[in-house]
């Protein structure tokens, strides 16, 4: 029986005064807005359709003081050269983000009070538009609340990836918002990983104009934390989205994706692999709404549970009429190392075009035990041999990230992160 | 070097008794050909020496270098020094060939507390012995099995017992799915492993793949049992009459 404290966002949190009253009006206006969508919405319930497989009250009502745990990915891509910004606790770690040719770097927490910026007409308007049809109120709340993020202009072809390194001592409950601008045919890479809060509600907008290249690679870990993110995507003609996430911990994982797919000739791909071991709830939700004509849209999901842990995949994709010539792909597939996992999958396709290709298919298997023995046979252990057989189960969803340089790095980190275990 | 006395094996899962009492006798240094109709239990046999789950040896025992082998695990018996050339080559995406192979040339040795191969020595090795099978880099990066032919899964087969050096080969029909020239090339790559120190079992249905790889000892497997050993000239009398006579004659 869900308590009545959960049927209402709590209104004192989202008229947080001194955060509204340091605002700029372009950003008090965007988070006036959020605030009255949020307030509209209420939040989430265990009853709602969105929300069949991922207990929402398990983040709303999550421990937000336990104690920090080890990240894995500390030193991973330290190898690369890198754009750096470090947050720890929630906040930007440097009085000034560092500069880089092609693209501007700026804090939300000093934007914010400004009268006029460029992320107006991106902050809070990406994720009001993803509120349709499914209302997505914790971030509503987000983009109300947060107090920081990383708003990025990206005008050229930046060299480096920009990677946001997040740290927590594990008291904190963060509420980032990160903005991503990419002019028309400008690219750019963005890496996050590590750990924002003990709890994290996550929300990252992005807008690729007509031509444009974005990749985003995304790295989970810490195993005492609550994580909500939300991606809330738009995608102009002949441009290019591609993310990817790897979640190797946590107790609770909620990753959503939205993306709308505006121009002609677009391509996306939403790629994730996970490690759940134990205590360890993991959710993909996607939505992509294609409503332009040629455009190609991935989802490639591969989850690898033991120890009772969960995985969850929700996947959708619209094709609206008009959208002709739409080239629709989604697997979700889970390997089941033992009994006591499991993994829930809601794969949905909704299509007005008459002339469209999409495929879908989800999986649950355990160890193929032909191909352990081949392994065995040739001396291998049982455990390294597992380790390899996981390897070549999430391999598909790896192969999605473009820059094979850092598709290496990913692939040795969750070597060293199975060696490890 | 490897000894079977009166093994008895049975399919795990159902009441279903396979290998009825097999004896052989495998000298080092010698090539040993087993021969036999469908179904005689001569994979059966293959699998039961290098340790495949879902059989149950219900008599008998197997013994290499005199050491007991059916209660050690896949691994162990592989870092022992036994090989089994699968008939199917299992396809691994995502895990490179080369990964493959330096991950189970070091497991070995670990097994068998050996220091293992740096990463330039291995690659070095790795590549002399690629060439005379004419295994190119290419094939040596590619995902295990993952697209190779019938042919290049065999000369993969190969390769990895070239890398491994073990003592005792089983090669489970390697011949299916060769066309002349891969035969050649397959049979030229186990002929160069041939030595006075390592034994062969070749499983074949056919008499043309020991055209190439010469036996010594010829074994005709039925019902689950040995029923006639003889020299080379065997494996032509079955070549030209089938099984049929020879069934009948123990019949």
């Amino acid at each position: 029986m869900a308590a009545p404290s959960q049927q209402k966002v709590n209104t004192r949190a989202l008229c947080d005064a001194p955060l509204i009253e340091s605002s700029g009006v372009w950003s008090k206006e965007a988070r006036m807005m959020a605030s009255a969508r949020a307030q509209a919405s209420g939040l989430p319930q265990r009853r709602d359709e969105y929300w069949k497989y991922t207990r929402p009250d398990a983040f709303v009502h999550a421990d937000v003081t336990l104690q920090a745990s080890q990240r894995s990915s500390l030193g991973l891509f330290d190898q690369r050269a890198t754009i750096s910004v470090a947050f720890e606790d929630g906040q930007i770690q440097a009085a000034a983000l560092p500069s880089a040719a092609h693209c501007t770097l700026e804090s939300l927490s000093s934007a914010s009070g400004l009268d006029l910026h460029w992320a107006r007409d991106i902050y809070g308007h990406l994720e009001a538009a993803g509120q349709k049809p499914v209302q997505r109120s914790l971030a509503a709340v987000n983009t109300a609340v947060a107090r920081e993020g990383l708003l990025v202009n990206v005008t050229g072809a930046v060299a480096a990836p920009i990677h946001i390194q997040a740290t927590s001592s594990g008291q904190s409950d963060s509420t980032i918002h990160h903005v991503i601008k990419v002019a028309p045919g400008a690219e750019v890479t963005v890496i996050e990983t590590g750990q924002y809060g003990a709890r994290s509600n996550i929300v990252l907008e992005v807008d690729v104009a007509d031509g444009g290249r974005f990749q985003h690679i995304r790295v989970q870990d810490g195993n005492e934390r609550h994580m909500l993110t939300h991606i809330f995507g738009k995608i102009g003609a002949e441009a290019v989205f591609k993310t990817f996430t790897l979640t190797a911990g946590g107790q609770l994982t909620r990753n959503e994706c939205v993306l709308q797919l505006l121009g002609d000739d677009a391509s996306v791909s939403v790629a994730g692999a996970c490690l759940g071991d134990g205590d360890f709830h993991h959710d993909d939700t996607v939505f992509i709404t294609h409503d332009a004509v040629n455009c190609e849209s991935r989802q490639v999901f591969k989850k690898v549970l033991r120890n009772g842990a969960v995985g969850v995949f929700q996947g959708k994709i619209l094709v609206k009429a008009g959208a002709q010539k739409t080239d629709g792909y989604q697997i979700s597939q889970s390997l089941l190392l033992d009994d006591d996992s499991q993994f829930l999958a809601k794969p949905e396709l909704e299509i007005y075009a008459d002339d469209v290709a999409c495929s879908h298919g989800s999986t649950s298997g355990a160890i193929d035990v032909q191909a352990l023995f081949y392994l065995r046979s040739r001396g291998v252990p049982e455990a390294k041999a597992i380790d390899l057989l996981t390897l070549s189960f999430v391999a598909e969803a790896i192969e999605e990230i473009e820059d094979s340089d850092l598709a290496q790095d990913i692939l040795d980190h969750l070597t060293n992160t199975m060696s490890a275990q | 070097m490897l000894n079977i006395k009166n093994l008895h094996v049975k399919l795990e899962e159902e009441d279903k008794q396979i290998l009825k009492g097999v004896n052989l006798s495998l000298e080092p240094g010698k090539v040993h050909a087993i021969m036999g109709p469908n179904g005689s239990g001569k994979s059966t046999l293959s699998y039961v020496l290098s340790g495949k789950g879902g059989y149950e040896v219900t008599e008998g025992a197997a013994q290499l270098e005199g050491v007991d082998i059916l209660d050690m695990e896949a691994e162990e018996r592989a870092a022992a020094g036994l090989f089994l050339a699968f008939q199917y080559p299992v396809e691994i995406p995502g895990v490179g060939n080369m990964t493959f192979l330096r991950t189970a040339v070091n497991a070995q040795r670990k097994l068998r507390s050996e220091e293992e191969m740096s990463a330039g020595e291995f690659l070095k090795v790795v590549r002399a012995k690629a060439k005379d099978l004419k295994i190119d880099a290419e094939m040596l990066k590619r995902s295990v099995n993952v697209g190779f032919s019938g042919g290049e899964k065999k000369r993969n087969e190969i390769l990895q017992m070239a890398m491994l050096e073990p003592k005792m080969c089983i090669l489970d029909e390697t011949d299916s799915g060769l066309d002349v020239d891969a035969m050649k090339l397959v049979s030229q790559g186990v002929n160069a492993l041939r030595d006075e120190n390592r034994t062969f079992l070749v499983i074949t249905h056919y008499q043309r793949l020991l055209d190439h790889i010469k036996p010594d000892v010829v074994h005709i497997m039925a019902n689950g049992r040995i029923i006639k050993t003889g020299g080379p000239e065997l494996a032509l009398e079955v070549e030209q009459n089938g099984y049929a006579d020879l069934l009948e004659e123990i019949a």
